[in-house]
């Protein structure tokens, strides 16, 4: 049993209209990185967004089933604010709150009842783990907007490991960044793993090589193949993988 | 020939509009400058912490007239602030376009549209008397919070439909209730344009006379005790020292020199505290959005 | 592992908020946001309900032409088209000083004289009325009553100081809306071949017309609702008549309530009629910010101001 699992995933913008996920089934491993590649406007944001339910916000329709740990998150009583607490996410663009790098850390637990006492604890290591503490430990109550770009990126990561979730999504968490501040992204990333399942979007091919232990290749909104990435770059079975990872496409 | 005529005639409207300018510019500092200079002259310690006399009244102050007018404000904001931020997140976080939204915001802009003398005689009818508050501090307050009502809602929710979507997509993403992503993040982050807001609406509500001169007593010696107490105003008390009271003229606009000049002390205050902030606002605001 | 190792332990002692709470919290906020509603509404009720006897007497009420309490004698038309009057007046004076103002400090004007007259017209408006009806009874009717002898207290002086008063929107916003009008337009026009007061003529003023006629309306709707600084500089005559020159005092809806109101025998008809006054001033000022909605797509009034607010 994956830890996250998909089952005929649909998605539907605007009233249908647009149909952005074509029943894609999937089974994400835990403790893995698992890469989401393909074409621009093919899905794969969706397809996070579909992990934490965030899809619902844009007026978006879900058919199928997600399965995390094997029950349906889709189902009426699951407790959507649970749910994304044990799903945490990065995104595209860093997007730190207006406020001190220290209340950024501490909002998470903060909103889920965590008091005062055990907050800077929590604050300290999560800024370690995103590999932060070291460059901000002296300035937490100074404004997060002040930090770079990659700064405030791994910020959002520790923002993001503060609240423990069990699975975490990036979403092309290093297009904004320089080749340096990427570099230390994907080495974090390689550590997270140890703890924390982990679903990345990238365009960027060799990034996908490097980081990812599955990859998952989206056309369309179709899934069109899934496997160890080693398999997927070396042997991919399908003709539009090929041509893809090979730059022939798109 | 004709391109060097056509020339000149341009630089001959530039100069006129250059001019124009000038004029207007100057007009408005000379009013400023004008108050400025002959209030100094009235303007004294005993005027800015002594009663009133209105039988002598060059022994006279407006200590009551200062105090009124910003406990005037104060009820005037209590009332307009937590209603219009309400209202403006309701506009702006949860109501979806619908006959109610539609309403809402038409409402708004018709009470931001009623005039002030308006807002007085309503307030004179149904505070005063129908509500039996009589002229008083509440009366005059309440009164002036309709009249700034629109514009905390709508600076409400200006400011935050201008927080970029990413921050409550981040805060839900971390198991945020919308509740607590509206207090947490979207107001923290709205804060400054809400105050520019408010701000400009108190800017409004302190130099207002015609709704307290309805809805208050007038003239009026002692501060306020409690909230049906009657209350001095500084507006009021300029308009009715030229007007009511039986004295000598020169005394009379001397007194009024020296209120003017508080009055635009203050308002100038709380107009260039809003400005900056609003600058601060929209400088952080391009920030955020690159 | 390492240092989060312990944060794993940590059971997140769950406070959540229950459904119920963040559904009543709606509710509460969707009923602050219905107050509006139910503050206009009850603004026309009891204006309404206090004019009534007043504007049942119809005709004689809206077009009578003699205002006189004491004789029983309620026509406001003198009254009506004085206010009209002294609005439209102040409404060009200001159209044509504020918007060569306006158009000057967004196209001609250095930045560092812009950045100075900008902010300091900005902190005018909304300068408290009285004080400028205080400054022109002090300097303006004196210098009327001076140049052109008269009372000093005229329709002229109502003008100049209304005028005044609007000035500092009519500049703020026309400038904000002529600053809004993408500089590739008037790179196109000038690539044309055309100089820059025809750019402006024909490419920005045009498209920064909405925004400057908003301006406009929003000034005509405060003039015609403003009350002490007009009161202060008009006269306002015993009984109010239709002048013939700016020179002579007259009346506006606004003054009359205020002079009156304080002496008025409650439940008279003398009151009615003052309600009813601020009745047709309320509907006046309605049926103005309604043309402009008409006239302009979208809305204007206070979404300007505050829309305009955040430009810059
Ligand atoms: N909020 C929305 N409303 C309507 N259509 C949407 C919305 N979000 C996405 N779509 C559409 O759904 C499809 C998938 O979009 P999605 O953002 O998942 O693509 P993507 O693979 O993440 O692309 P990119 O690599 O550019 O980020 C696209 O055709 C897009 O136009
Ligand atoms: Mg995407």
């Amino acid at each position: 049993m994956g830890k996250v699992e998909t089952r005929g995933l649909n998605v539907y913008y605007r009233g249908g209209r647009v149909h952005a996920l074509k029943g894609v089934s999937i089974k994400i491993e835990a403790n893995k990185i698992t890469a989401l590649i393909g074409p621009s406007g093919c899905g794969k944001t969706t397809f996070l967004r579909a992990i934490n339910r965030l899809n619902e916000l844009n007026g978006a329709r879900t058919e199928g089933e997600v399965l995390i740990d094997g029950k349906d998150i889709y189902n009426g009583n699951i407790d959507v604010n649970l749910l994304r607490r044990r799903v945490g996410m990065v995104f595209q663009q860093p997007n730190p709150f207006p406020m001190s790098i220290y209340d950024n850390v501490a909002y998470g637990p903060r909103i889920h009842g965590i008091r005062n006492n055990k907050l800077s604890g929590i604050v300290e290591d999560s800024l370690k783990r995103a590999a932060l503490w070291d460059e901000v430990k002296d300035r937490l109550d100074s404004s997060a907007l002040m930090l770079s770009g990659g700064q405030q990126q791994r910020l959002c990561i520790a923002r993001a490991l503060a609240v423990n979730p069990e699975i975490i999504l990036f979403d092309e968490p290093c297009s904004a960044l320089d080749p340096i501040s990427t570099a230390r992204i994907e080495d974090l990333l390689r550590e997270l793993k140890e703890d924390y399942t982990i679903v990345i979007v990238t365009h960027n091919m060799q990034q996908a090589a490097r980081v990812s232990d599955f990859t998952a290749f989206f056309l369309m909104g179709e899934l069109i193949e899934f496997g160890e990435t080693t398999r997927i770059f070396e042997r991919p079975k399908d003709k539009r993988t090929e041509d893809y990872i090979t730059g022939r496409f798109g | 020939m004709e391109a060097m005529k056509a020339k000149v005639g341009e630089r001959v409207i530039k100069a006129c509009m250059c001019v124009i300018a000038l004029i207007s510019v100057a007009v408005l500092l000379t009013v400023v400058g004008y108050i400025f200079f002959y209030g100094m002259h009235a303007i004294s310690p005993g005027f800015l912490l002594k009663s009133p006399d209105y039988t002598a009244l060059d022994r006279g102050g407006i200590l009551p007239q200062i105090i009124g007018s910003l406990c005037l404000l104060g009820v005037c904001l209590l009332f307009a602030v937590p209603l219009g931020i309400a209202s403006g997140i309701y506009l702006a976080e949860y109501a979806t376009e619908n006959v109610i939204t539609k309403s809402v915001r038409f409402f708004v802009e018709c009470l931001a549209g009623i005039p002030s003398i308006v807002i007085g005689l309503f307030g004179l009818i149904f505070l005063v008397y129908y509500l039996g508050f009589g002229p008083s501090l509440l009366s005059g307050g309440l009164a002036l919070g309709f009249m700034i009502l629109p514009w905390t809602v709508r600076a409400s929710e200006e400011a935050i439909k201008a927080v970029p979507d990413s921050y409550r997509e981040a805060s839900l993403a971390l198991g945020a209730s919308k509740w607590q992503t509206v207090r947490g993040v979207v107001l923290k982050s709205a804060y400054p344009g809400i105050i520019t807001g408010i701000l400009l609406g108190a800017g409004k509500a302190i130099g207002e006379a015609a709704v307290i001169l309805l809805t208050t007593g007038g003239l009026v010696t002692y501060l306020p005790h409690s909230l049906l107490d009657d209350v001095g105003a500084l507006p009021v008390y300029i308009y009715m020292v030229l007007t009511v009271v039986p004295a000598s003229r020169a005394v009379a606009e001397s007194y009024a020199f020296g209120a003017s000049l508080v009055l635009i002390s203050i308002f100038m205050l709380i107009s260039v505290f809003a400005m900056s902030l609003r600058n601060r606002y929209v400088r952080r605001m391009s920030v955020i959005r690159g | 592992m390492n240092a989060l190792e312990h944060v794993r332990d940590v059971k997140f002692e769950f406070k959540r908020m229950g459904l119920g709470k963040e559904k009543i919290i709606e509710k509460l906020l969707l009923i602050s946001a219905l107050a509006s509603i139910l503050i206009v509404f009850f603004i026309i009720a009891f204006m309404l309900k206090e004019s009534i006897p007043a504007l049942a007497l119809g005709w004689d009420f809206l077009f009578g032409m003699r205002w006189q309490p004491s004789h029983n004698q309620f026509g406001i038309l003198p009254i009506v088209v004085t206010t009209f009057v002294v609005g439209l007046g102040a409404l060009v004076i200001a159209a044509g000083i504020g918007i060569p103002t306006a158009i000057y400090l967004a196209e001609f004007s250095p930045a560092w004289l812009r950045n100075v007259i900008k902010p300091s017209v900005e902190m005018l408006v909304g300068i408290p009325s009285v004080v400028l009806g205080f400054f022109g009874l002090m300097v303006l009717v004196v210098f009327i009553r001076d140049s052109f002898g008269g009372y000093g207290e005229c329709i002229l002086a109502g003008w100049i100081i209304l005028a005044i008063m609007t000035l500092p929107h009519v500049i703020s916003i026309s400038e904000d809306s002529i600053r809004a009008v993408p500089v590739s337009y008037r790179e196109a026009s000038l690539a044309l071949g055309a100089t820059q007061l025809e750019t402006i003529r024909r490419v920005v003023l045009p498209n920064a017309r909405s925004g400057i006629l908003a301006s406009l309306i929003l000034g005509m709707g405060n003039a015609v609702g403003e009350t002490m600084a007009v009161l202060m500089v008009i006269g306002n005559p015993e009984i109010p008549w239709i002048p013939h020159s700016v020179l002579e005092p007259v009346r506006v809806l606004t003054s009359t309530i205020v002079l009156e109101y304080s002496y008025v025998v409650w439940g008279s008809m003398h009151q009615h009629a003052l309600f009813a006054i601020g009745v047709v001033l309320f509907v006046i000022v309605s049926i103005l910010n309604l043309v402009t909605t008409v006239a302009v797509k979208g809305r204007f009034g206070i979404t300007t101001v505050i829309k305009g607010v955040w430009k810059q």
